[in-house]
């Protein structure tokens, strides 16, 4: 009898048999309602990805004004809406490896200083036009040009030439470097026809979905690109729709007005949760929320000050009253267990005593200026106020500056000594570093300066021996511990919700947004 | 010329006037607004070059007098130019979002102006009696709470649990007229609520001001009952300050909805021009300025003009 209603689930979750009937003649059968539909769930599930109907997502984070060219993309709702309609040349896979898209296969050279990209065959354009290496090629030379606005030129930087060689395209770097392909993953980099110098907005690529329209910060619609080369793309109709406010991003979630949200709050993650058809996904990423400090500038150019400060931080406590819960706790340094090749620290631990014996060994008096604003990160007023409590018990003094959010990224956030802010994750250390930590990045923002620090990344970058690679990264973490003037007290989790119309949801590749960014790809409606 | 249309004459002339006064102010704002429209657009990811870059193609560096006067006979001939963080024509992009705001505030307008007379009348018949009461204590409550709160009250109960109305006011060109209204019936109500004490206000004040004159104590004793005396005889002497608030409010419905078009999503002028003023996008913001300026102005002149044409005393000024 089992056996008989396991071949009528997998009838019903293939469509052949209707709900209804299936739960008719389970009860037949002597099967209560809650078993039968619980069987049939499983059944939906071993059954796969289904295809057709329309997925909606309410996304925030858009701004009408926004530009459909990958270069510009600088939010949630552009990389959501790049990824349907365009490609990478690879892509992160979700063992923290990497997988081919428009690439077949890669080769490094033995020096890593050589890549080759063999490109897939027989790809077109949703236009039409076959990918031509030569479209590559033009794609990085726009991305990495004297005149470009892209969000990816830090990254082109190392990057000497570019050339096509047949069907395949060959990097060549000025140094060596182990992680290229990690940073031709970046969402930036869609292989546009002639590298989207003609048009760069018009959005024609060759991911899963063919842009029906796009109306800037409100909403887009695409549908289902008949002629995509790969397995991704579920749905027949995808619908983006930008819902900034947190309150009616939930609510219209409730009603049934999307299947798909981002940044549910994580005051009322739980609430939500609550509610039968809704499921709510937290993913442990690589983001974090840090308060920094120039380590060039007065009182901060004392690392007992910087000490005292780290030990007077109350790490579990933001984690459980900021990201109440949806998080993990920090240890000063930007790397976690997202990261391909981590290595766990001792964990730093909140300790009034020695934050007193550090700032008494710096002869520091006085107190400490920390700026901070709503949108350096969710509830960093709050948190301010929680450090500045820890830190009493431990005899010092903060004072805590309000700034307005407008203008916090460029008058305050690298440019004063100390202040609140948050960091996205990076795919690798070595990106995460050289953006951050290297003496002469531009966004050095706690203008950290330590030669050996700097060396050991350059050598690890062309060190292709994954353990000794790993045994540098874990060294150059100590250090920014215990020497930078970078304060993490916690990672945050992104907090997503799925209605109970949709299927497939995966936490996907770690420290990444709506399973990295492919949610509207590779979620399914039910049937 | 009949002093009648002179007087309009100089009513549009002076209204023209003050919106090229305006366009000033509003340009000379815009100049003097700190930040940087580069750094803006770039975000937390922008490098030194990339800033240059752009700032150099924005063209941000000519005198701003020579700016004023291309920007002003741009404006004049419709052009309001292109936006410099999307590259978008503006008067495109705007026309479309107008329209919605437009959209929005006629129909909240439909409901609420007669609605707030009607309850204005009824108020006035029922004079401290408990109609009057029960009208006033639930216009003025409706008044005093905070609108993106009763936003999120009727989305709760209305949208999430009982499932009548959306709560995402998404309105796109493929919908029907019915589609559309259903879509922004929440929005609808929540402004309704929020202009009607307003006005019902108004109303009653101006009617209870003119009732006290010795003509409808004639048209009481004339035998006419309560409801045509107000009708027929106080309501055309009190048109004028009731038209005037009404006027204010359907501004208000135009210009000052931005934060109802966040709680519900709605693809109005207000959120379009927030966005663009937190990225320093000065040629919108100065666009959204002049428009919002003329349509407060255009509706004040047509209050003005309908008070002139109501009172035979300035209809025929000595």
């Amino acid at each position: 009898m089992n056996r008989h209603m396991q071949y009528l689930a997998s009838q019903a979750a293939a469509g052949k048999l209707s709900r209804r009937d299936f739960l008719g003649k389970a009860a037949a059968l002597g099967f209560t309602a809650v078993s039968a539909n619980l069987l049939l769930s499983t059944a939906a599930k071993a059954a796969g990805p289904q295809k057709g109907g329309t997925i909606r997502l309410g996304l925030q984070g858009g701004s009408t004004t926004d530009s459909l060219d990958p270069a510009l993309v600088t939010n949630t709702v552009g990389l959501m809406v790049t990824r349907l309609w365009g490609e990478t040349l690879v892509e992160l896979a979700e063992d923290g490896g990497i997988e081919g898209k428009l690439a077949e296969s890669y080769e490094a050279s033995a020096d890593a200083r050589t890549w080759t990209f063999k490109l897939r065959s027989g790809v077109t354009y949703s236009n039409g036009q076959s990918v031509t290496a030569d479209d590559v090629v033009k794609t990085m030379e726009r991305h990495s040009g004297e005149d470009t606005k892209s969000g990816a030129l830090g990254i082109m930087r190392g990057i000497k030439d570019v050339r096509a060689d047949g069907d395949s395209v060959v990097f060549e770097l000025d140094s060596p470097n182990a992680d290229l392909p990690y940073l031709l993953a970046d969402y930036h980099l869609i292989v546009q026809p002639n590298g989207g110098n003609d048009d760069p907005a018009a959005a024609i690529g060759t991911g899963p979905y063919i842009m029906k329209s796009a109306d800037m910060g409100v909403r887009f619609v695409a549908e289902k690109n008949p002629n995509y080369w790969g397995d991704l793309g579920n749905a027949d109709t995808v619908e983006i729709i930008v819902i900034n406010d947190d309150t009616a991003r939930v609510a219209a979630l409730q009603s049934g007005q999307v299947d798909v949200i981002d940044r549910v709050p994580p005051r009322t993650a739980k609430l939500v949760d609550r509610a039968p058809n809704i499921t709510v996904h937290s993913t442990s990423a690589a983001g974090h929320y840090v308060f920094i400090m120039h380590c060039n500038t007065a009182p901060f150019d004392n690392n007992d000050v910087r000490m005292a400060l780290k030990y007077g931080m109350n790490r579990q406590e933001m984690v459980d009253k900021i990201l109440n819960g949806y998080g993990t706790v920090g240890n000063d340094t930007p790397i976690n267990a997202s990261y391909p090749m981590y290595t766990e620290l001792e964990q730093r631990e909140f300790d009034p005593d020695k934050a007193m014996f550090h700032l008494k060994k710096s002869g520091h008096d006085g107190s400490i200026l920390l700026r901070t604003s709503d949108n350096s990160f969710p509830g960093a007023p709050d948190a301010s106020a929680l450090f500045q409590q820890s830190l009493s018990s431990a005899g010092i003094k903060l004072d805590v500056k309000r700034e307005p959010n407008d203008g916090y990224w460029s008058e305050v956030w690298n440019a004063q000594p100390f202040c609140t802010s948050y960091w996205g994750g990076r795919p690798t250390q070595d990106q995460m570093f050289t953006t951050a930590y290297l003496s002469t990045a531009d966004w050095n923002d706690t203008r950290f300066n330590n030669e050996q620090f700097d060396q050991m990344l350059v050598a690890a970058r062309g060190e292709l021996d994954v353990a000794k690679r790993t045994q540098m990264y874990a060294d150059m973490s100590t250090i920014l511990r215990d020497e930078g003037g970078l304060i993490c007290p916690m990672f945050n989790d992104f907090v997503e919700a799925t209605t109970d119309k949709v299927d497939g949801f995966t936490a996907g590749i770690p420290g990444q947004v709506l399973m990295n960014g492919y949610a509207a790809s590779k979620l399914w409606v039910k049937a | 010329m009949s002093p009648i249309v002179k007087l309009l004459a100089q009513r549009i002339a002076l209204s023209l006037l003050l919106l090229l006064l305006i366009s000033v102010v509003i340009f000379a704002g815009t100049i003097v607004l700190p930040g940087d429209v580069a750094q803006s657009i770039l975000g937390q990811s922008a490098t030194p070059e990339a800033l240059a870059n752009l700032r150099a193609e924005l063209g941000v560096n000519d005198p701003p007098v020579q700016r004023y006067f291309a920007w002003l006979f741009g404006a004049m001939q419709g052009d309001l130019g292109t936006a410099l963080t999307s590259g978008q024509d503006i008067a495109d992009a705007l026309s479309n979002r107008l329209w919605n705001t437009l959209f929005l505030a006629f129909w909240a307008a439909m409901v609420a102006v007669p609605l707030a007379i009607f309850l204005g009348l009824l108020a006035v018949r029922f004079k401290d009696r408990w109609p009057d009461k029960l009208i006033s204590a639930v216009t003025l409550a409706s008044i005093s709470i905070p609108e993106f709160l009763i936003g999120y009250v009727l989305m709760y109960f209305v949208a999430v649990k009982l499932q009548w109305a959306p709560s995402v006011a998404m309105i796109n060109d493929s919908m029907s007229l019915l589609d559309k209204l259903n879509s922004i019936a929440l929005p609808v109500a929540v402004l309704t609520l929020v202009v009607l004490a307003h006005m019902m206000r108004m109303t009653r004040a101006a009617i209870l001001n003119v009732m006290q004159s010795a003509y409808i104590e004639t048209a009481e004793l004339k035998g006419l009952n309560a409801f045509q005396v107000i009708y027929r005889h106080a309501f055309p002497n009190a048109v004028a300050p009731i038209v005037n608030v009404v006027m204010l409010n359907l501004a208000y419905l135009v210009v000052g909805v931005v934060v109802i078009e966040v709680v519900f999503v709605y693809p109005g002028m207000g959120q379009y021009l927030v966005d663009h003023v937190s990225k320093r996008d000065v040629p919108v913001v100065q666009a959204c300025g002049l428009i919002f300026a003329a349509v407060y102005i255009g509706l004040n002149m047509i209050a003005d003009i309908v008070a002139i044409l109501s009172n035979p005393r300035l209809r025929h000024p000595k």
